[in-house]
């Protein structure tokens, strides 16, 4: 990583001061060489520095485990946009824009983010050319979004989606914390992702408060954060099953979905998760005896779900659906800076849990799962991969619970002055969350960051090319959160 | 499962029900239980103690506060309550549970009732356990409850989340597009209150202020099991004395 920036592990903090601000030129130059030199970008937003604009970025070098932070502070209401030679800023610079009001010149395609009626849609015209719109309510039990398609018959030559509608103002209000709200408001971030958010936001804190939490609530929370992956990912399997009309592996998934689920309540009395996490560990200790109850439960659900979720890679008419269907190349999954299983499904081996590991996954390592195909089967294929890892490390960790308290009695009180990013891997993908505490310790900014924001334009990108009607496969294999982007 | 002429599925240790409230416990003067609550939902003080299942996300935050032990969430499931104010739990007094629809209502859905489900705001968390309803393991098939695609086929609207401003019109157009008579039924505290962002000037403090509610569901989100009681209380469809 280039000098510019300052460089810290996961969850270290800084003081602000220490993050050097530069002029918009030099922050464009350093920010687009640490992309030619294999870096990401995690998180870009913008920050009211006095009565000025100031711009924060944070990048990711996954090889050595680095996240760098750099600033700049506007002296115009507009800056040349990265994004024409850097496309994987392209949303956070709508956002930017949307936010604090200031244009990124250059722009290919500016709108806002969050505002999903006040927008034109990109157009195909021609003989025969048609437009097909999608929602926001859906024909599902399903979070609302807009999608616009250019169609020629079946052909999508575009899909533009357009969110916003879930947009419940969390990041506005996160401003001025830690409050009594502030638990909630993460864990219904993205309400499927409670304890990848939860725990991304926790880390936060306690990075800040240099507070460490004990070793047995380091567990516990790999240990729900994984359940949360398993529950998901087989429930999407079944969706996905379900999306190709083969019943069989759609009804037993949902049900096994469920039997997940039920695991995480054993944790802390809800499904999804809440009242688990809290800064400085976890609010409820699993004893032994339901330690090993959870862990029988687990190898019961974990055997069944190999028995379903093989009935997929058996079946013709499946694999028939699943590969070739909605390709992401890897080049493009790189350029865009996809994350999460989309990403390791075009073979991009990254995993928070690996490059960044935090709490649990600095001790217990879990394999990063690729599939090199970028299409629907990859990511089924990914998943699946996932599921086992995830179940042998839910099944190791209870059968080993450090005989420790579950929270640090030391009150988790955040430094002031300083700025911390956070990552976890969610079931989707990278979560980031970025803290700057003011004068007090509180919140002048909290940045979030869903895998979600990545990944939308993956899917995007997925669908050219390719028919309409594979659009429902096609979103689900991707499954991203509506809420979690919109926030 | 044999629910609901047998017994229910079970519930998980911590499994956070309906509070229960000791107020002769309650010492003068002390709030440490409203303080700690993230939506304000508690109500009064000492014997006038009260919790807005509402406005209630079953965390345990009043419960860890309280030296006392003054309020436990107990492992009732049935929350479900015809008005606001049923939602109202107050020490020492029994709850109003939904009651069932008229006859005239329930005549008509009472063996069929399909649903459109309009996410509004919502984690995706009350939507899922909405969903999973019509999984195998639960089935609401078997009471004849059915979530539809089209709301020119729905009998009633579910809604879960807060009501956004972007979903305002596309909810109330929703709502519009069912044909008469219909039923509203808000899952889950946000689509009841705003839950944790009620007062935020993006979203409209839950359904009711779009949509005439007819029956109310608490929970962040609520169990299927809660869910399912509370549809099929309305529907006249439990046992009695259930």
């Amino acid at each position: 990583m280039n000098g510019a920036f300052l460089v810290r592990r996961n969850a270290e903090p800084a003081l602000l001061d220490d993050v050097a601000v530069v002029r918009i030129t030099q922050f464009r130059t350093a920010l687009l060489d640490a992309i030619n030199d294999e870096c990401r970008v995690v998180s870009f937003f913008g920050r009211r520095n006095g009565d000025r604009i100031e711009l924060v970025a944070v990048v990711a070098e996954d090889a050595g485990g680095e996240l760098g932070f750099l600033r700049t502070v506007l002296d115009a209401p507009r800056f040349e946009s990265l994004t024409p030679e850097c496309p994987q800023v392209h949303l956070f610079e709508r956002e930017i824009a949307e936010q604090f009001g200031v244009e990124p010149a250059g722009h290919p395609w500016l709108k806002p983010v969050r505002d999903p009626m006040a927008t034109k849609f990109f157009r195909v015209e021609g003989d025969e050319v048609h437009e097909v719109g999608v929602g926001p309510v859906h024909a599902g039990v399903i979070e609302p979004g807009h999608f616009r398609f250019q169609c020629h018959g079946e052909h999508v030559f575009h899909l533009e989606i357009a969110l916003g509608y879930q947009h419940r103002g969390i990041e506005r209000a996160l401003a001025g914390g830690p409050s009594k709200k502030t638990i909630p408001m993460m864990e219904t971030a993205a309400g499927d992702t409670t304890i990848g958010h939860t725990l991304a936001y926790c880390q936060a804190v306690e990075g800040l408060a240099g507070v460490k939490p004990p070793a047995r609530a380091h567990a516990l929370r790999g240990i729900a954060l994984e359940l949360e992956r398993l529950a998901n990912h087989t429930g999407d399997l079944g969706a996905l099953s379900g999306d190709v009309a083969y019943l069989p592996a759609a009804s037993f998934c949902g049900r096994l979905r469920g039997d997940y689920l039920n695991l995480t309540a054993e944790l802390c009395g809800s499904r999804f998760g809440r009242g688990f996490v809290r800064p400085g560990g976890v609010q409820f200790d699993l004893p032994a005896e339901r330690a090993g109850a959870v862990a029988r439960r687990l190898d019961v659900a974990t055997r069944d779900a190999a028995a379903a979720i093989a009935l997929l890679w058996q079946t013709p008419t499946v694999m028939e659906r699943f590969e070739s269907t909605g390709t992401v190349e890897t080049d493009t999954c790189e350029e865009i800076g996809m994350v999460g299983v989309a990403a390791r499904a075009c073979g991009r081996g990254i995993d928070v849990r690996h490059d960044f590991p935090f709490g649990i996954f600095r001790f217990v390592h879990v394999p990063v799962m690729t599939a090199h195909h970028g299409d629907v089967n990859s990511r089924a294929v990914v998943r699946w991969l996932e599921i086992q890892r995830s179940a042998e490390f839910v099944a190791e960790q209870l059968a080993m619970l450090p005989a420790t308290p579950v929270l640090a009695a030391a009150p988790v009180r955040p430094a002031p002055g300083c700025i911390i990013a956070s990552l976890t891997e969610g079931w989707r993908g990278e979560i980031c969350h970025v803290a700057i505490t003011g004068d007090d310790g509180r919140f002048t900014r909290y940045k979030i960051t869903d895998p979600s924001f990545h990944n939308w334009f993956g899917l995007a990108l997925a669908l050219r090319g390719g028919e309409i009607s594979d659009f429902p496969l096609c979103n689900k294999s991707f499954n991203l959160s509506y809420c979690g982007h919109d926030l | 499962m044999t629910y609901p002429d047998g017994t229910p599925p079970a519930l998980p240790a911590h499994f956070r029900g309906a509070p229960e409230i000791d107020a002769a416990k309650c010492p003068d003067g002390c709030a440490v239980c409203a303080e700690a609550c993230p939506t304000d939902a508690i109500t009064g003080a000492g014997p006038n103690i009260g919790i807005d299942l509402g406005r209630c996300l079953f965390c345990p935050e009043c419960e860890a506060a309280c030296p006392q032990g003054t309020i436990r969430f107990g492992s009732d499931y049935r929350l479900a309550a015809r008005t606001r104010g049923d939602l109202q739990s107050l020490a020492g007094e029994e709850r109003k549970l939904a009651e069932r629809l008229d006859d005239a209502l329930r005549r008509l859905f009472g063996r069929s009732l399909k649903l459109r489900v309009v996410s509004a705001g919502d984690c995706n968390a009350c939507a899922s356990d909405v969903n999973v309803l019509s999984t195998i393991g639960w089935d609401i098939g078997r009471f004849g409850i059915e979530i539809v695609a089209s709301p020119r086929h729905a009998d009633g609207l579910l809604v879960v989340g807060p009501v956004t401003e972007t979903m305002r019109l596309a909810l109330r157009k929703t709502y519009d597009a069912i044909p008469d008579p219909k039923i509203v039924i808000a899952v889950g505290a946000c689509a009841i209150s705003g839950g944790i962002y009620a007062g935020h000037p993006e979203q409209h403090d839950g359904a009711a202020g779009i949509v005439p509610v007819d029956c109310f569901i608490p929970g962040c989100p609520p169990h299927p099991l809660t869910i399912l009681d509370g549809v099929l209380r309305l529907l006249g469809r439990l046992p009695p004395g259930a």
